[in-house]
């Protein structure tokens, strides 16, 4: 292969077709108020790790619905587990089960 | 896909082009990537359809490459403009007809800007007056060459030797078209058919017996984009574009493009070949390219001149295999000869890419 | 025989606002274009928030307003101001001297083809909302009938808050009705993976947002925040939309069976030139022109020229059938003032 000096730059669209939303289905059967974010984004704002680690619920919803579930995985480790977002979040989602019923299905896959 | 709904928006689109009587503005570069494309145009026009259309040897280029690579501000290039104005001024003509898409585009937003802010043409006439003493007027017309084109394509068709068609089967060949960028994308109405289905280009494929395929990526940009590719640190989004549309349209087995602007020809003919180098892959049959023509080149063989005359002989993907499937004959010891008979240099092979 | 009231449109303003005359004790003359009453709504299937057959409710009104004349395929040709009313000549022929005009004129459904990058009219699986209700209706449209059905997306805001396709305002309704036709779908294809492509939920009504929860909870549908911005059609004759998906933000593609536009609220054009005839004119968002738009939605600038329902802006059936009955009485109290 001819050496050019550039390549072609790979594409940042998302593919809505290849998404595998294996991770999401299993999550909704075990957490169904999984699906009731309206990515209001209040988990983000008060969240105590955060602005330090990079965690957003919203952003690991978000992630998981997309079919990124590795992403999702490596931001869940910045969770103090302190609760706050499920204070916050308007439409009573239980965060913080939702978070560790997550960390229990990454668990379960990692034997 | 529905037809008639495209002819529904057509007629929306549909503008005044005066047949006869235009003054000629010729492309910076389309004479070195396409050699005989602007020649032929005047050809068929004049020889062929008896038009009059007049050029200068005093008009230059338009400002265009320079103002959409953020070199000249825009009231440098409304100034270089103003002078082919005023050069069709002094010839008598009222219609302007350029050669280049970007050209077109360029005046289009000029006069559309001139419209809307009268004082900016005002400072320009003064800019032209201090700097070589000349006075314009504003074209009553403005088309772009492949519009003229559209217009006569029934003439051109009445006097075919050959159709875009498989001679041998008698198929149409699967044509697609690709419209620049700065054609109508800015200005709708300024473009035949307007923005999202032109028919400037589709119209000739059409009445010269093809069949236009619309494809995923039909409206996407051909990648050029003149800052994507100027700077080399951007040619992978400038290729990447055109892969992405060679990628859409592979799935149709295209047996031609059509183009009227001049760095998408050259884009998608010349990234046929770095895309076989870097990735392996060719989109044409038995590894060949994808053919890639200008619409002078395409009326050009339609009428039955020599594909050599015509300087496909210039282009990256081989043009063989279309003229066999047209029936166009053509000899393969002229091909790197020059109009003067001498030997003009042969190409060096792709490692992947097919070529005659 | 009280005083001669010309009600413009058949639609849910006109027949609640003519049933509320006739309890108040007029016999109000009504004309409609449609050769039937029930305007938009005669052409719909189910309303939100309880899935209401359209069919009953339009019934319902038309039932209750036989009394009144009612003309079909009729218009009006012209209207004269004379010095205690109107003389108004309607298509038919016939000639009426009132005290009073109530237009009642309704909108007019955004012409989805004239968004071109949506290819409404070019490529084979793409609708309205309107096609679809009239699916629901029939269960004859190519484009479902006997398809295999997959993919379905709901495109918001088509022809609404778009000052390039001229209208800027919201059209209220199409967040709610693309919810629940995207749940409607979603119950006759229950593997069909159904998308909503928005770019604000206005959920303003009454159980509006319970709407939006049962989609997320039961319908599973997907809610994706980004506005679509081209169609086209790949080989199988499916469609292929570019979105952003800004949550994420990042530009997004996905394949879909079929594709339903929202298309929006806008002003009827004949009822600006109808409006014309009595010096109503038209406010800055194209709509008619009240003359206050807090307190007086009902009344104009014209004396004894009444307005409801859509004609001065998007409404839902309650707001248009209450400003209905508000007209009737504004329109009682006039001619009560006037005697």
């Amino acid at each position: 292969m001819m050496d050019f000096g550039f390549s072609i730059s790979p594409s940042s669209t998302m593919n809505l077709d290849k998404v595998d939303l294996t991770l999401y289905d299993r999550l909704c059967s075990i957490e169904p108020d999984a699906r009731k974010c309206m990515a209001c984004g209040s988990c983000s704002a008060t969240c105590t790790a955060g602005p330090w680690t990079g965690m957003s619920v919203r952003k690991v919803l978000l992630d998981i619905q997309r079919g990124k579930d590795k992403e999702a995985a490596a931001m869940l480790k910045g969770c103090m587990l302190c609760g706050k977002c499920t204070m916050v979040c308007p439409r009573g989602i239980n965060t913080r089960h939702l978070i560790l019923s997550l960390c229990r299905i990454y668990g379960e896959d990692a034997k | 896909m529905i037809y008639q709904g495209k002819q529904k928006i057509w007629s929306d689109y549909q503008k005044e082009i005066p047949d006869n009587h235009w003054f000629y503005v010729r492309s910076c570069i389309r004479q070195s990537f396409f050699p005989a494309s602007e020649r032929y145009f005047l050809n068929i026009c004049r020889d062929l359809l008896g038009k009059d259309i007049y050029e200068t040897e005093h008009h230059t280029t338009c400002g265009g490459i320079a103002y959409h690579s953020d070199t000249i501000p825009q009231e440098t290039a409304m100034t270089i403009v103003a002078r082919q104005f005023a050069l069709m001024k002094e010839a008598g003509y009222k219609n302007l007809v350029t050669s280049c898409i970007t050209s077109f585009g360029n005046y289009t937003e000029i006069l559309e800007t001139w419209r809307e802010f009268p004082e900016l043409e005002a400072r320009i006439r003064e800019n032209l007056w201090k700097a070589c003493r000349r006075e314009f007027d504003k074209p009553e017309y403005l088309a772009h060459a492949s519009d003229l084109v559209y217009k006569f394509r029934h003439e051109i068709a009445s006097k075919a030797k050959y159709n875009l068609v498989d001679h041998m089967t008698g198929e149409p060949l699967r044509v697609v078209e690709h419209i620049g960028c700065h054609y109508s994308k800015m200005f709708p109405h300024k473009g035949v058919g307007g923005a999202e289905y032109p028919c400037v280009l589709s119209g000739m494929v059409d009445s010269w017996g093809g069949q236009v395929i619309d494809y995923p990526e039909r409206r996407h940009c051909c990648g050029f984009g003149f800052r994507q590719y100027l700077v080399k640190a951007n040619r992978g989004y400038s290729i990447a574009n055109t892969h992405k549309k060679f990628e859409s349209m592979e799935p149709y087995h295209p047996d031609m493009i059509i183009t009227n602007c001049p760095g998408c020809p050259y884009f998608l003919d010349r990234w046929q070949y770095v895309i076989s180098e870097m990735e392996g892959k060719t989109y044409g049959r038995n590894g060949y390219g994808i053919p890639v023509f200008t619409y002078e080149e395409v009326a050009g063989l339609v009428l039955g001149f020599d594909p050599w005359d015509l300087g496909l002989q210039m282009h990256q993907v081989a043009v063989e295999p279309l003229l066999e499937k047209m029936g166009v004959p053509y000899n393969p010891k002229t091909k790197y000869l020059g109009l003067n008979g001498k030997e003009i240099m042969k190409p060096g092979l792709p490692t992947v890419l097919k070529c005659c | 025989m009280k005083d001669n009231i010309v009600i413009v449109g058949g639609g849910i303003a006109g027949m609640e606002a003519a049933r509320q005359l006739l309890l108040l004790g007029y016999k109000p003359i009504l004309v409609e274009k449609s050769d039937h009453l029930g305007g938009h709504v005669a052409d719909w299937h189910c309303l939100f928030p309880d899935m209401t057959p359209a069919q009953d409710v339009v019934k319902g009104l038309v039932e209750q307003i036989k009394d009144a004349n009612i003309f079909l395929e009729t218009e009006v040709s012209f209207i004269n101001r004379m010095k205690m009313g109107y003389n108004v000549m309607f298509s038919n022929g016939v000639n009426v001297i009132c005290k009073a005009i109530l237009l009642a004129t309704g909108f007019d459904l955004f012409e989805a083809s004239r968004k071109e990058e949506y290819g409404y009219g070019i490529y084979d699986q793409v609708m309205t909302n309107r096609d679809l209700e009239r699916w629901f209706n029939t269960g004859d449209d190519k484009r479902i009938t006997g398809k295999d059905i997959k993919k379905i997306g709901f495109v918001h805001c088509v022809g609404s808050r778009d000052v390039k396709a001229g209208n800027q305002q919201c059209s209220k309704v199409c967040c709610i009705t693309a919810i629940k036709q995207a749940m409607e779908m979603k119950e006759r294809f229950p593997d069909a993976e159904v998308y909503c492509f928005y770019m604000d939920l206005r959920l303003f009504g009454k159980k509006y947002e319970d709407f939006y929860i049962k989609a997320q909870m039961e319908s599973g549908v997907h809610f994706i925040r980004g506005r679509v911005s081209e169609v086209s059609e790949n080989m199988q004759g499916q469609v292929i939309i570019k979105t952003e998906d800004t949550l994420s933000g990042k530009p997004a593609k996905i394949t879909l069976d079929l594709l339903v536009l929202m298309a929006g609220i806008v002003c009827n054009k004949q009822a600006v030139q109808t409006a014309s005839m009595v010096q109503v004119q038209t406010d800055s968002d194209g709509f008619l022109k009240s003359k206050d738009n807090i307190l007086n939605i009902i009344e104009t600038g014209s004396k004894g020229v009444f307005l409801a329902g859509t004609a001065t802006g998007a409404k839902t059936i309650p707001e248009t059938a209450a400003e209905a009955r508000a007209a009737a009485l504004a329109i009682h109290n006039y001619l009560v003032a006037q005697s």
